[in-house]
Formats: C-alpha cells, sequence, structure tokens
C-alpha cells in the first residue's frame, strides 16, 4: 500500500511551509511514538506476568520441605493439581470437540441461510456467559442430574478404570466438570471452525458437487481437508481456556487431593485454577507463594499450548494465502 | 438438495442402467420422528415413567439408524451416509443447545425470587439471614469495569494503530503473536499478576479495587486490540490516500479518517471486550476481595463485586443458607441480563454508527 500511496503524497509535503511542516511532524512523532510505546507495552506486561510470578514463587521453590504446606515438597503439592488440570481439559476437549465441528458443519452447510446467522449469533452469547454462572448451572442442575447415570454407568461398566466407582451421590465428580468445561468451550472451538469451514473455496466445493457427490461427500473431499489445521488449532485454545478455567470447577468439584483415573467417584484430584481460588483468600505467608507457584506452572502450560495452536493456526494461514 | 431428480427406471438395450431411487422429500425426518417415538417408549419400558434424557438418548440412536438403514436399502450405500451425517450434524446441534436453554431456565428459575428492589437499594451489612441485596456489589462491578476500560482501551486501541499503521518488520510480528498468546493466559494468572504487582509495594495483605481493574486489563487489552486490528484493517487505503493527497499529516489522517471511519466497529469491539471482562471472578476473587459495605474509593480497601458476590453467597452461605443462596441466583441472572445488555449494545452500535460509504 506504500508502494501507491508514495507517488501522489510526496510531493505536496515538501511544498508545505515550514512551520505547518514542523507542527505536523510534532503530531506525527508524538502519535508514532505513543502507539509504538503501547505495543512495547504489551511485549513488557507479558514479560511481567512472568517475572513478577517468578521472583513471588522463588521463596516457595527454595523453601525447605518441612514448611511447605503438605510437608511432602512442592512437586507432590503441585503434582496432582497439574494431573486434574489436565483430566479435566482432556475430558472436555473430548467431549466438545466432535460436537463443536459437527455445529460448525450445521452451520456453515446444512441450515437455512436465514437461520444460520441466528445461530451462529446464540452460539456467540454461549460464549458471553460468565463462567460462575455456569458453575452455578453445573452444580445446581448437571450434576444432580447426571447421579442416575452415574450409577448406571458404575453398574455396567465398572470394569474399565474410569468408571470403577463407587459412583458419587452428589454428581459433583470430574466427569460433571469436564462436561461443563465441554459446555464452555464448545462456541471457541466451534466458532473457530465455523470460520474455516465457510472459507473453503467455493470453486472447490462446486467442483465436488458437479462431479455428483452428495453432500457429506462435498464436505469431507473439499470442505474438511481445508479446515483440519483450524479445527486443531480452534481445539487447542479450548484446550487452553478448558485448562484455565477457574470458578466452573472450584464451584462444581468436590477434590480431595488424589491422583485417579476413576471419574465417577467423590474423590478426585483439584485443579491449579480452582484449587488457587479456594485456598487463596485464606492463606498467607509461603502458602501464598506456594499457590503462586502452582499458577506459573500453569502459565508455563497455558502459553505452551496457545503458542502451538496460535502456530498451528497461523500456519494455515499462510496456506490459504498461497492457495 | 432442491434439485429433484425424478424417479426414472430406465431399461436400455445394454442391459440395466443404475437407477436413482429417492426416498420421498419427508420421509427422512418422519423416520427420524418415528425413531423418538420408538425411543420413548423404550425408555418408558425401561424405567417405568417419563424420562426425558433417555427418551433423548434412545430417540437420537433409534432415529438415526432408521433413516440410515432405509436410505440405504432404497438409495444406496452413498445416499445413505449422506443422510447418516445429516442426522449425526443436526443431533450434535440440537445437544449443544440444551445447555444452554437449561442454563437459562434455571437462572430464571432461581434468580427471579429474589428480583426486588431491596436486592438493588441494600448491601450486606450487617445482614444475617433473609433481606440483604448487592448495592455495593453492582457498584464495585460497574466502578471495577470502568477503570479496566479507561487502562484497557487506550492501550489497545494505539496499539491496533500501530499495528495497522505503523508497525513493520519483526516487532510487529512480535506483538502480533504475542497478543493472540495474551489472549489466551487463563483468567486467574492475570489475578496473581495484579497480586505479585501489588503486593511488592504495599505488602502481600493488600487488596484494593483499582488491583482488580489492572488484572482484568491484562485479560481486556488483548481483546480490543484483536477487534480495533481487524476493525481498521477494514478502512479502505483509498480514503488513507485521498487524505495523504491533501497534504493532511498521517496523525491526522488516523484520527480524523481513520478513526473517523471505524468508530461503529471500534464501538462494537469495545463494547463486546466489556462484556468479556465483566463476568470475570476468579482474578477479583484474589485481587479486591469481598466486604458487606459500599466502597466507592477503588483506592482504598476492599471492594465487592457481583461475581465474587455470587461466588461467596453460594460457597459459603452461612446459617440459615436459603437466603444467601437466593441472594447468589439473583446475582447469577443480574450478571447474565448485563452480559446480554452489552451484547445487544454492541449490535446496536454497529448498526446505528455504520460509516455511510454507499458501499
Amino acid at each position: 500500500m506504500t508502494t501507491t500511496s508514495a507517488p501522489p503524497s510526496s510531493p505536496p509535503q515538501r511544498r508545505e511551509p515550514a512551520a505547518q511542516k514542523r507542527k505536523g511532524r510534532f503530531g506525527d512523532r508524538l502519535f508514532a511514538g505513543a502507539s509504538t510505546g503501547s505495543g512495547i507495552l504489551i511485549l513488557l506486561v507479558l514479560a511481567g506476568v512472568a517475572v513478577f510470578l517468578i521472583s513471588r514463587s522463588i521463596p516457595a521453590l527454595t523453601a525447605d520441605t518441612a514448611d511447605l504446606p503438605n510437608e511432602e515438597g512442592l512437586g507432590a503439592y503441585i503434582g496432582p493439581l497439574i494431573f486434574g488440570t489436565l483430566l479435566a481439559a482432556v475430558i472436555a476437549l473430548v467431549v466438545a470437540t466432535p460436537l463443536a465441528v459437527g455445529i460448525a458443519l450445521y452451520i456453515t452447510h446444512y441450515a437455512p441461510r436465514r437461520l444460520a446467522a441466528l445461530m451462529g449469533y446464540v452460539m456467540d452469547l454461549l460464549a458471553a456467559i460468565p463462567s460462575v454462572v455456569y458453575g452455578f448451572w453445573g452444580i445446581a442442575t448437571l450434576a444432580p442430574a447426571l447421579v442416575p447415570f452415574y450409577g448406571w454407568l458404575e453398574r455396567n461398566l465398572g470394569f474399565i478404570p474410569l468408571f470403577s466407582g463407587p459412583a458419587s451421590v452428589t454428581g459433583r465428580t470430574m466427569l460433571t466438570v469436564g462436561l461443563v468445561l465441554a459446555v464452555m468451550i464448545l462456541p471457541i472451538i466451534s466458532a473457530i471452525s465455523r470460520e474455516v469451514f465457510s472459507q473453503a473455496p467455493a470453486l472447490h466445493r462446486e467442483a465436488a458437487l458437479a462431479l455428483g457427490a452428495t453432500r457429506w461427500e462435498m464436505i469431507r473431499m473439499s470442505v474438511l481437508p481445508y479446515g483440519k489445521s483450524g479445527v486443531i488449532g480452534g481445539a487447542m485454545l479450548g484446550l487452553g481456556r478448558a485448562l484455565g478455567e477457574t470458578l466452573a470447577v472450584a464451584i462444581v468439584l468436590s477434590a480431595s487431593g488424589v491422583v485417579t483415573f476413576d471419574l465417577i467417584s467423590s474423590t478426585n484430584p483439584s485443579t491449579i485454577a480452582a484449587n488457587i481460588a479456594l485456598q487463596f483468600p485464606e492463606s498467607s505467608g509461603l502458602n501464598v507463594n506456594v499457590l503462586i507457584a502452582s499458577g506459573l506452572a500453569l502459565f508455563v502450560i497455558t502459553l505452551a499450548v496457545n503458542m502451538l495452536a496460535r502456530w498451528v493456526v497461523n500456519r494455515r494461514a499462510d496456506f490459504s494465502g498461497a492457495n | 438438495m432442491s434439485t429433484q431428480t425424478p424417479v426414472r427406471p430406465v431399461e436400455s438395450a445394454q442391459g440395466p442402467v443404475e437407477v436413482h431411487r429417492r426416498l420421498p422429500r419427508f420421509a427422512p425426518s418422519g423416520l427420524y420422528v418415528a425413531g423418538i417415538v420408538v425411543g420413548a417408549l423404550l425408555a418408558a419400558l425401561t424405567t417405568g415413567g417419563f424420562n426425558i434424557a433417555l427418551t433423548v438418548v434412545y430417540g437420537a440412536v433409534l432415529g438415526t439408524l432408521a433413516v440410515w438403514l432405509t436410505s440405504r436399502a432404497v438409495e444406496g450405500r452413498r445416499k445413505a451416509s449422506d443422510r447418516l451425517v445429516t442426522c449425526l450434524v443436526t443431533t450434535a446441534f440440537v445437544i449443544a443447545l440444551v445447555p444452554l436453554v437449561s442454563l437459562v431456565y434455571t437462572v430464571l428459575d432461581k434468580g427471579l425470587e429474589r428480583f426486588d428492589s431491596e436486592f438493588f437499594n441494600s448491601s450486606m451489612l450487617g445482614v444475617v439471614g433473609e433481606g440483604g441485596g448487592a448495592y455495593h456489589a453492582i457498584l464495585g462491578t460497574l466502578i471495577v469495569t470502568a477503570l479496566t476500560t479507561v487502562i484497557s482501551v487506550p492501550i489497545g486501541l494505539m496499539t491496533a494503530i500501530y499495528l495497522v499503521e505503523y508497525g513493520s518488520g519483526r516487532l510487529k510480528k512480535a506483538i502480533t503473536f504475542l497478543v493472540d498468546v495474551m489472549t489466551g493466559i487463563p483468567s486467574i494468572v492475570a489475578g496473581l499478576f495484579a497480586f505479585a504487582l501489588f503486593s511488592i509495594f504495599f505488602g502481600p495483605g493488600i487488596r484494593l479495587g483499582v488491583m482488580g481493574a489492572v488484572a482484568l486489563s491484562v485479560l481486556m487489552i488483548p481483546v480490543v486490540v484483536r477487534s480495533a486490528e481487524e476493525v481498521l484493517k477494514l478502512v479502505p487505503n483509498e480514503l488513507r490516500e485521498a487524505s495523504y493527497a491533501l497534504g493532511v499529516s498521517k496523525w491526522r489522517t488516523i484520527v480524523k479518517v481513520v478513526l473517523r471511519t471505524s468508530i461503529a466497529g471500534l464501538g462494537t469491539g469495545i463494547t463486546l471486550a466489556i462484556a468479556r471482562v465483566i463476568g470475570e471472578t476468579a482474578p477479583l476473587l484474589v485481587t479486591t476481595g469481598l466486604i458487606t459495605s459500599t466502597n466507592m474509593n477503588p483506592f482504598d480497601g476492599r471492594m465487592t463485586t457481583l461475581p465474587v458476590y455470587a461466588f461467596y453467597q453460594l460457597t459459603q452461605p452461612g446459617f440459615p443458607a436459603e437466603p444467601a443462596i437466593a441472594r447468589a441466583w439473583t446475582a447469577a441472572l443480574v450478571l447474565i441480563i448485563l452480559v446480554m445488555a452489552l451484547n445487544i449494545v454492541a449490535r446496536l452500535i454497529s448498526r446505528f454508527f455504520a460509516p455511510k460509504t454507499g458501499r
């Protein structure tokens, strides 16, 4: 764009009176400086998040094992939390991704055009509902509704370690948390999938239909290959959100700091974020540093997941630009 | 789908030609409904009563199976898998709507109980049991959110201007990438960051309204940057070039032409960003704390906000528990209403302030 704008704009600038030119230059310099400064400030904030978290967790990292809350060492304290965080997020991802792809396909290729815009809006509203409200819904509606289902799982699929039970009578289990998180990340994954599906080249789609393909064959041949990396990237962004989700987990889960793959019992590992939210207000001294150290672990995990996700999504952007 | 090929039983001299037989137009949906009815019967037989969850599960499975098998028998394998996928995709969509409907119903059902004038006119000062309200929490949320907006919008907007108008090379790439990454920072980590920052200067027990605003800004800035950047990119280059051709300096072009043209989109983006942070709970839990009285000063002392209020009323209701839990649900309802209102305002902004470009 600069090459096209340069020829017409440069001659008048040269003929400007000196005073006006200086004034314009001052304003320009101020504006350029302010906007560049804001950009750099963002870099500093992100660096600041890392630096401050590290500086406040150093006391916990260097502390004597006996002074820590569990008296067994920092790794033994954070380990189960990381396990719980990953377990909840993976359940959410496994449940949400196929559904989100289905929703995205329905809105982009199946729903009537007029209805599709409305449905997209409804899905966006789902994304805007605050997480604390999801937590309320999870504990008041979803958890009691799932109790009979958990009983059924224990009786019929109890041989699978995931459902060995004993089934919780309150429904406040890891599986419930995973399902609440799935509902929360559904709009994120489906929004990004929707975007890439609707961008699939019309020529490819029409060519497939012209060859006599059914709608599903058209989608399988032209839309899905095109949208694959977008779906993967969207799923990983959803994973990042599920990893960091706090309040819904804190409200719904009845946690007891164990490491278990049993998804339907009343003893569950907590997650990092929920543990911080529940412990922080009553903590002081070294406990605060321990919690910040666990927050640092969460920050590193989500940062890695998000960077990977962005890399996958951006790689698709480069590819489609060349297409 | 509208092109219906008529059923043509063709016989030719070369032998049997493949016959395109099709199900009648309403057969698939009819079969699906039949599947759901059978599912309801099956659910009623197995549980001895009406069970909505089992009906849905059996119905979806049986309906899909019925459509697939019939289509397979009549129309052939390819057409059958097409119908199967249509069923699956539609089912996925309906399943996704269930939680939304259930959530809105639950919150309305439980939240309307205390949706009265007392809730909006009184704080929790000296309240035990019945009565009390969220006046202080609503005020706190408005103050903290306003402060967050004041911090985030200038920084976010200027960064977007940098990315679109000035930026080039590695710094631009780095900022774009890190803004994307920043969108994914867990909200609780943002809260811990604000706490770590302020506790260095004010000691470990510090809780301030402004800390909450700083924490929320970490979450809001990237959202503002992202949406503003998208909007500024939409401003046609011809407008900039016309302005330069008239000898207007760059910063005046940005303020008078670029921002003026994109004001509707910017307003929408900022409103949606506010809607995103107004319901954030986790960062406020560790930064603003909780009090029962009204505090108007974000630079002095604890400040209750609506999401934190709702959280504590539900999880630590005290005794008797029922009034506190009712207050929590009403707070959740108010929160949803706030978020929905902001979403509607965002839509209205984009409708009424859209530039009159004639495009």
